[in-house]
């Protein structure tokens, strides 16, 4: 966990599972295994990310009883019943302010939510951006692969515009979401993404984002082989990926292609950042990447990269970083605040609360 | 200068004005001083949805009802005997609803042409009075005891001496007004003048204005020829105890707040703003020293998915709302439902449908709370019967969710949620013990099923995380028997759903017998034939409308319900006792339509909605239209 920490560069804060009980026991995938049988479709993406996860959580270290898992509807959301921890499998789209409400009453918790685009995007809009601008102490693993699967086949909000579907006969006539620009405007504290064919990367983000105290958002690129197939074939061909993912690690410069021969420059006409050749500019002026940086403008230009069509290009990695209170953590403290000035026991300050105000006695 | 005193048994007094002219507050401070007194009483605010409509239109009068008396009462009254009116959108508003006779304080000095005519009057109805009182010329007003005031700026002159501008001068008029009722009923006066002390200590200029204003109107009524007469409400006879005012709002956060104490469960409120629900939540705020936690959400669904969150993870998970938030919760209640979570959902019910009459009240989210969502979704529903009566409801409804592991729903209503009464304070040490009891072990072969229930409640058992072993995974698919993984077997659904079905049903071997209020003898071997059965808040005018009819000399029973799901287990032998079951509702017939089809008993309505409490002399003449009616066929 923490070699995988120092490879994205991003130093440790508080750290999200820091009030979670940890065991000296040595865990392993089988134990975070459940013994019902897994039903996704032959070469789903989800296989993938649910081996990752298992082989991730016992890296962490922590009671296996003391992890919750909670999902919405959807394939993705059938997660928790292969996992042989606590969960939740909800209703549609409302999984984040489920965990919200167990964030918030037990910080001995370790919360996860998972979730797809259909999910948390559509249905489940409002609940996204109000539990990232809160920064409730969750993971939220966002499955993205731009297309309702358990529905069968219908367009998502991430879906490219124009994308023919059973409901879209001739064409989607809607302009997708991209999730990563979305989680940062509705101020999320923490931003990543990965794939869900590069299990290195992702165990490294999904490191990064338990570590993190507050709410964070990893948006998954999932494929769906029967609905969606190929979706992120570039990302994934070994003659395209080199061009397609733009990495990101914290400190460095952000650079691509297959001899590093590109990377990032600030575009001083529209402010935003662009792709440059780094013989034409110059290593000194390719962008070195800031997740940390308090202000999201830079953030927010790099996630614009990606593309709304068709995928052809994509920054991959954390997006952005930083350290603020969490909901959860302050609710508790004013909790905290309030019994530490009443050393009454329960019963009796009840008493005094019923016995309040204006009474009289009869006798 | 000694005036005529005399005594009344009771008295109706409606305190009417602007938004913006604190009758609320004015109400409030004479429902004080009453309850100190010792009177009995009850009231009923009614104000309009916005927070300041046009000044000095009709939709924007606010007014404040109270009924005090010497004996016990049930209801705000039906109608006032004493309007206080502090412009003619206030006079014009409530007017029709006072009878013959009846004493009117008006404010002379908003009587202007331009308030006169916002208020659709074509002349000063006050004018027309003059020499002319109690003639034919007199108009509107000729059938009352007018007293034209000039409240304002008696207020004005009483406040000179503090340096307020002219604006602020004259809203402690307010305080002249209840100054001077005060004076007329004889109420205590340091009650008042201590809580303005307290209110307004930070701008001493303004205290000073509102206490003087406020015995400036005590000594005018003294001293002034315009009131010959005082009256005297003697202090009613009461149980002994120890007693404050409480509205249904804040007797239900109590109650909400003693079900933590006596489970010894953190109490997880999650919540989205809605009249008339908002005062739950702005109170349970401050309690967190009881380990209380609030949660306003971004929605109604959130408010309840937290709940439910904070349940799964060992909290008491309550949210609360009103009729609409109900049918955005619907969808997660019935998750709570599958995933048996004990769940706490208040609905304090306005007029509806739709956004209807958000400040008004109404009993028609009974069947919405009863079949309101997809499935076979059963839950327990109950209802308290008056302002206090909260308190002990949201006491019982977390003990019933707890016990059974099950979202209950807990119906209060607009009435019940801002009107008040004297309620004899509890005490702690004999309230209900809530009895969590966490599974802590596995139960079955080793393994842990979280559907394996207990023979007795047929509750399942309730692990939170955090504990070893117990590691479980729920959700809102259709669970197998027993071991609770995902089952699509058509003999398990079949299974389930009766088996929470029975699990609710279980509930009424928990219930105490009903109680038959029926002097005449036992149910159906006394002179009564008629029996009227309520539940919620109609049991005030249903109460009083049956002492109407039994002071008239006839014979009527009465039983009111608490439960509403499931009813409790004597009740349909009760019914099958009278000839005739008459059921008063705020609905069009929703309990009629629940006591019919699972009784098969011919229970007639008596409904009305018009945003308001049921009128108990409408009701008793309904009764007794109805015990005619009988007569006439035994005939």
């Amino acid at each position: 966990m923490t070699e995988s920490t120092t490879e994205l560069g991003i130093p440790t804060f508080r750290s999200g599972v820091e009030l979670v009980p940890t065991t000296d026991a040595a865990q392993s995938a089988k134990e975070y295994t459940s013994d019902q049988e897994v039903r996704w479709c032959p070469g789903c993406g989800d296989y993938a990310v649910l081996k990752a996860v298992q082989g991730f959580l016992p890296e962490l270290g922590l009671k296996r009883e003391n992890i919750v898992f909670v999902s919405g509807i959807g394939c993705s959301s059938r997660f928790p019943y292969y996992l042989d921890t606590y969960g939740m499998h909800s209703i549609h789209g409302r999984a984040p302010s489920i965990a919200t409400g167990i964030a918030t009453a037990r910080p001995d918790l370790s919360v996860w939510v998972v979730t797809g685009d259909g999910d948390s995007l559509s249905i489940g809009g409002n609940h996204l951006i109000h539990a990232l601008r809160r920064n409730v102490n969750m993971t939220i693993l966002l499955f993205n692969n731009r297309i309702y699967g358990l529905t069968k086949g219908q367009y998502s909000p991430t879906s490219e515009a124009g994308k023919v579907t059973k409901s879209t006969p001739v064409g989607s006539i809607d302009t997708p979401f991209n999730p990563v620009s979305l989680a940062l405007g509705a101020e999320a504290s923490f931003v990543a993404r990965t794939v869900d064919s590069d299990r290195k990367h992702l165990s490294a983000v999904l490191a990064a984002a338990a570590a993190h105290r507050g709410t964070a958002l990893v948006e998954i690129y999932q494929n769906c082989p029967i609905f969606n197939d190929g979706a992120f074939d570039d990302l994934k061909g070994p003659d395209t990926k080199a061009d397609a993912i733009i990495p990101l690690v914290h400190g460095e410069p952000i650079l691509f292609g297959a001899e590093q021969e590109k990377g990032l420059i600030r575009d001083s006409v529209t402010g935003g950042v662009k792709v440059a050749r780094v013989a034409e500019v110059g290593l000194e002026n390719i962008l070195v990447h800031d997740a940390h940086n308090p202000d999201p403008t830079t953030a927010f230009a790099i996630s614009r990269l990606t593309d709304a069509g068709v995928l052809h290009q994509s920054p991959i990695g954390i997006f952005r970083q930083v350290q603020r209170p969490t909901y959860d953590d302050q609710a508790r403290e004013q909790i905290a605040t309030a019994q530490a000035t009443t050393p009454a026991g329960p019963e009796e300050r009840l008493a005094a609360l019923l016995n309040a105000g204006d009474t009289w006695t009869v006798v | 200068m000694g005036k005529q005193v005399k005594e009344l048994d009771r008295v109706v007094i409606r305190f009417a004005g602007d938004s913006g002219d604190g009758m609320q507050l004015t109400g409030d401070r004479f429902t004080q001083e009453s309850a100190v007194f010792g009177n009995d009483l009850v009231t009923l605010p009614n104000f309009p949805a916005e927070i300041r409509a046009p000044q000095g239109t009709l939709p924007g009068v606010s007014s404040f009802q109270v009924h005090i008396a010497d004996h016990t009462i049930l209801t705000p009254g039906d109608a006032p005997d004493v309007l206080v009116a502090m412009n003619p959108a206030a006079l014009k508003a409530n007017l029709g609803d006072l009878p013959k006779g009846a004493a009117i304080i008006v404010d002379t000095h908003d009587f202007t042409a331009r308030n006169l005519q916002k208020a659709g009057y074509d002349a000063n109805p006050l004018e027309a009075l003059g020499d002319a009182a109690g003639s034919d010329q007199a108009g509107p007003l000729g059938e009352y005891q007018v007293h034209p005031v000039d409240l304002t700026g008696m207020t004005v002159e009483a406040v000179k001496e503090y340096g307020l501008s002219r604006k602020d001068a004259a809203r402690a008029k307010n305080m002249f007004a209840l100054g001077l009722l005060s004076w007329m009923y004889g109420r205590p006066t340091e009650p008042t003048v201590s809580f303005l002390e307290k209110r307004f200590a930070k701008v001493p200029a303004i205290r000073d204005a509102n206490i003087a204003a406020f015995k400036a109107g005590w000594n005018f009524g003294e001293t002034t020829e315009a009131f010959a007469v005082s009256y005297e409400v003697k202090p009613a006879p009461m149980t002994p105890g120890t007693y404050r005012n409480i509205t249904g709002n804040l007797a239900l956060a109590y109650g909400l707040v003693a079900a933590g104490v006596r489970s010894g469960l953190p109490v997880f409120l999650g919540s989205y703003p809605i009249t008339p629900a908002s005062d739950i939540l702005h109170e349970l705020s401050k309690h967190k020293a009881f380990g209380v936690t609030t949660f306003q959400a971004e929605d109604e669904i959130a408010g309840v998915g937290s709940a439910i969150g904070a349940s799964f993870a060992g909290a008491l998970g309550v949210t609360t709302t009103s009729g609409p938030g109900i049918a955005l919760k619907s969808e997660a209640i019935g998750l709570a439902v599958m995933t048996e979570l004990p769940l706490v959902v208040v609905d304090v019910q306005r007029g509806g449908p739709s956004t209807g009459l958000p400040t008004k009240t109404e009993q028609a989210d009974l069947l919405q709370a009863r079949y309101g969502r997809n499935g076979e979704a059963p839950l327990p529903i109950i209802a308290p019967a008056s302002p206090g009566d909260c308190f002990d409801a949201a006491l019982e409804a977390a003990r019933i969710a707890v016990t059974y592991r099950t979202p209950v729903m807990l119906l209060s209503d607009g009435y019940l949620a801002n009107g008040s009464e004297p309620w004899a304070i509890p005490a702690v040490d004999e309230l209900p013990v809530i009895e969590p009891n966490f599974a802590t072990e596995v139960n079955h072969d080793g393994k842990f099923w979280p559907y394996q229930r207990d023979d007795a409640t047929l509750a399942r058992p309730w692990a939170v995380p955090g504990t070893p072993g117990l590691e479980h995974r729920i959700g809102g698919l259709e669970k197998a028997d027993g071991h609770g993984n995902i089952s699509y077997d058509p003999a398990n659904h079949d299974l389930m759903v009766r088996t929470r079905a029975a699990k609710i049903e279980r509930i009424a071997e928990s219930l105490p017998p009903l109680v038959v209020d029926d002097p005449s003898g036992p149910p159906g071997a006394g002179a009564a034939k008629v029996l009227v059965i309520g539940w919620g808040s109609t049991y005030g005018p249903i109460g009083a409308a049956i002492r109407q009819v039994r002071q008239a000399g006839f014979d009527v029973a009465q039983v009111h319900l608490r439960h509403l799901n499931p009813f409790p287990k004597d009740l349909g032998d009760i019914l099958k006792s009278y000839d005739k079951v008459l059921v008063p509702e705020m609905n069009m017939g929703q309990l009629s339509m629940l006591l019919r089809s699972k009784y098969l008993v011919d229970a007639i309505g008596f409904n009305v909605v018009r945003g308001l409490p049921i009128k108990a002399a409408e009701l008793a003449d309904a009764i007794t239209a109805l015990m005619a009616d009988r007569t006439e066929e035994t005939h």
